[in-house]
């Protein structure tokens, strides 16, 4: 941690030489905060099985003052979910890359790069930026706070509504170990609606990435948005979340988040139900083997009446691999009539594959609907030999119940362009086919 | 066609078959009966392969291979059948999938090619037509909320698609009522040929007036005991099994 803070002193200058002063201005009271609250430790309570500290222990580079890059991405990266969006966006190595989108997005609306938000719409920039990572983020928001160069913003004013699914590609491209940090802000002013792919990439190479990523999300009254974020990075990638999301009264949000190929991930979810009628679906899927490590965080507040939430995490582990779900609500005094629900389905196909769940739930009003519930197991073998009955091979059969495994998580996507390729990326893991997607590589 | 011999089989240490004997020639229709508990749904999912089950001893051919070594799916391909008692629910894999993938599993076994998507749909209708099944049904997750009919149904429509030489009819009848029992069992019939057989497991009469059986066998605690003609079947249902004993 020494080495970061040490960093952070020497380096001020280079630091804010290329970010908007709006930007660097937080900086120094995000040092104080992570000079005070450190990166979580491993093994407090929200923390049992994700370590950090000693993650973010070699020295990493930073990956700062490079602003741009030599490619152009969409040559580089052509697609991956094709066919998806007219509105396409990259940010490389935590920074905003600017080019031309095939669409123009309706007047008002902006999205772009963070420091490009703060230099055009400074009023909006001071009212929402660091406002919830600030308020609610441990040591690793205020980490991210400190380093951040960069990022991306969406911005929809009152009533507007987007009907194409907008698409950003995070991508890690370093030839040496970097560190890499961005950030994600996405404003909707009442009624608007809008819907974000985020997919999270890193370039086939030899060099470890560490990246971390804070997303602040306000979500204004009647308003509707879904963030759907797909990581399919490489086995050397460390991705580390912090998602925050507002939302106001009557306003609708879904969040789909899925771990197709990773290293170590650990994704924070910070959900607010701040005004009545507010609705939230969150889900999750992980697939990881080998050695890799998905650890995902929840916390929903229902802090007022008449909100409901609905969440589901499905991890599905094999070899040695490493699963663990924290699921927590709180339903705070007078949030009468709340529902929430929670489920959190494990699929484990190896004797050395480990999760750990964890649901809870705190409620301090009455009249209200709760449910959670965790299992985790193998296959059902009376479902595999009724499919072994009909001629179905057992390698066979175990994909098929494994890819059913996955079909709620999937449903909860509401682009179907997305829940085709996704559909087919899927069965591309199972079958081991996926290194890349190809798509893109 | 199926050739069983001092067949002893046991679950979790405990023996439930303790020598069958069972000879099934192409054309025939057997009926095995017997009380709750004497093995009826043992012998068929050893037939079937079901792993939890253990072989301990004897032997069973099938089509002149030893039908013991086989796997599950090799058995199915090889042209054994077995309508399961209680069909499993699976969510998330839907009908047109699950038989696609079957199909072509024993097209693949045959050295034949895949069947196109079109031929597979052309194909998949015909048979739905044996049984009177709902079209609707085929678009959803196998047996995933199908009524006990619909089920049993399925499980024929099933063995429509993939024709077998061997079909094993495990309480095919059990949850059906008078209509659908008819159609299940004018199903089975359609499909008789004088190249394939069937094992017709029953507790009663009533399905055999449906499908008619050549011989039955009264099968209690692990053994054949008695083997006769169709008018066992009638004198069983009158008599109870009591006298057998």
């Amino acid at each position: 941690m020494k080495q970061y803070t040490d960093f952070f002193k020497s380096h001020r200058q280079i630091i804010n030489q290329s970010s908007h002063s709006l930007l660097n201005h937080h900086r120094e009271k995000a040092f104080d905060s992570f000079s005070e609250k450190g990166f979580p430790v491993c093994g407090s309570e929200d923390y049992q099985h994700t370590d950090i500290p000693k993650w973010l222990e070699p020295d990493f580079g930073f990956y700062i003052g490079h602003r741009g890059t030599s490619g152009n991405p969409g040559k580089l990266y052509p697609c991956n979910v094709p066919g998806l969006s007219s509105y396409s966006y990259f940010v490389i190595n935590g920074y905003f890359y600017p080019h031309e989108v095939k669409k123009e997005l309706p007047q008002g609306v902006f999205s772009g790069s963070l420091n490009s938000f703060a230099e055009n719409h400074p009023e909006l920039f001071s009212k929402y930026y660091n406002r919830l990572a600030e308020q609610k983020g441990a040591g690793l928001s205020a980490f991210n706070t400190m380093f951040v160069q960069d990022g991306y913003v969406l911005y929809i004013p009152k009533n507007i509504v987007i009907n194409d699914p907008i698409q950003l590609t995070d991508i890690a491209d370093t030839n040496r170990d970097s560190l890499i940090n961005r950030r994600i802000l996405i404003i909707l002013e009442s009624g608007a609606e809008a819907k974000l792919l985020v997919c999270d990439h890193a370039a086939e190479n030899e060099s470890v990435s560490a990246s971390t990523q804070v997303a602040e999300l306000f979500i204004g009254e009647n308003a509707s948005f879904d963030f759907y974020e797909l990581e399919e990075s490489s086995k050397k990638n460390i991705r580390l979340t912090s998602n925050f999301v507002r939302q106001a009264s009557s306003s609708r949000v879904v969040i789909n988040n899925i771990t197709l190929d990773n290293g170590i991930t650990r994704n924070n979810y910070e959900i607010d139900l701040d005004g009545e009628n507010a609705e939230t679906h969150l889900y999750g899927l992980a697939i990881v083997d080998e050695k890799q490590r998905v650890d995902n965080f929840t916390l929903i507040n229902h802090n007022t009446a008449h909100c409901r939430s609905n969440e589901l995490f499905k991890y599905i582990l094999d070899h040695e691999a490493v699963g663990a779900f924290g699921g927590k609500i709180t339903v705070a005094q007078g949030a009468r009539k709340t529902q929430a629900y929670q489920n959190n389905r494990n699929l484990s196909g190896s004797k050395n594959c480990r999760m750990f769940s964890k649901p809870q739930l705190i409620i301090h009003a009455d009249d209200v609907k709760c449910s959670h519930g965790m299992t985790t197991g193998q296959l059902d073998e009376t479902a595999l030999f009724y499919l072994q009955s009909r001629g179905i091979p057992k390698s066979e059969a175990v994909f098929l119940l494994k890819y059913a495994f996955t079909n709620d998580v999937i449903q909860g996507v509401r682009i179907d362009s997305l829940k085709e390729r996704l559909k087919m990326l899927i069965e591309k893991r199972f079958k081991g086919e996926l290194i890349r997607c190809r798509g893109c590589f | 066609m199926l050739t069983i011999k001092n067949l002893h089989a046991s679950i979790t240490g405990k023996e439930i078959l303790k020598g069958i004997n069972l000879q099934i020639n192409k054309g025939e229709v057997h009926a095995i009966m017997g009380p709750n508990g004497s093995g009826k749904s043992t012998l068929s999912e050893v037939l079937a392969g079901n792993p939890s089950f253990e072989v301990t001893k004897g032997s069973a051919t099938f089509e002149g291979r030893d039908l013991l070594e086989m796997l599950p799916e090799e058995r199915s391909c090889l042209g054994l059948f077995l309508s399961f008692q209680y069909p499993v629910e699976i969510p998330g894999v839907s009908m047109i999938n699950f038989m696609r993938t079957a199909i072509n599993e024993h097209r693949k076994r045959k050295k034949q090619e895949p069947l196109s998507a079109g031929d597979f749909l052309k194909f998949m209708r015909e048979k739905q037509a044996v049984v009177e099944m709902d079209k609707s049904l085929v678009n959803r997750s196998v047996n995933e909320g199908f009524s006990g009919g619909e089920k049993k149904r399925n499980e024929i429509f099933q063995m429509a698609m993939l024709e077998p030489r061997l079909a094993i009819l495990d309480e095919t009848d059990s949850g059906l009522d008078i209509d659908a029992l008819r159609i299940v069992a004018n199903g089975v019939n359609k499909l008789k040929t004088p190249d394939n057989a069937t094992i017709v497991i029953t507790h009663y009469q009533r399905l055999l007036d449906y499908i008619k059986p050549d011989i039955v066998h009264v099968l209690y605690e692990g053994q054949i005991v008695k083997t006769g003609g169709p008018d066992l079947a009638l004198e069983l249902e009158e008599k109870g099994y009591d006298w057998l004993k």
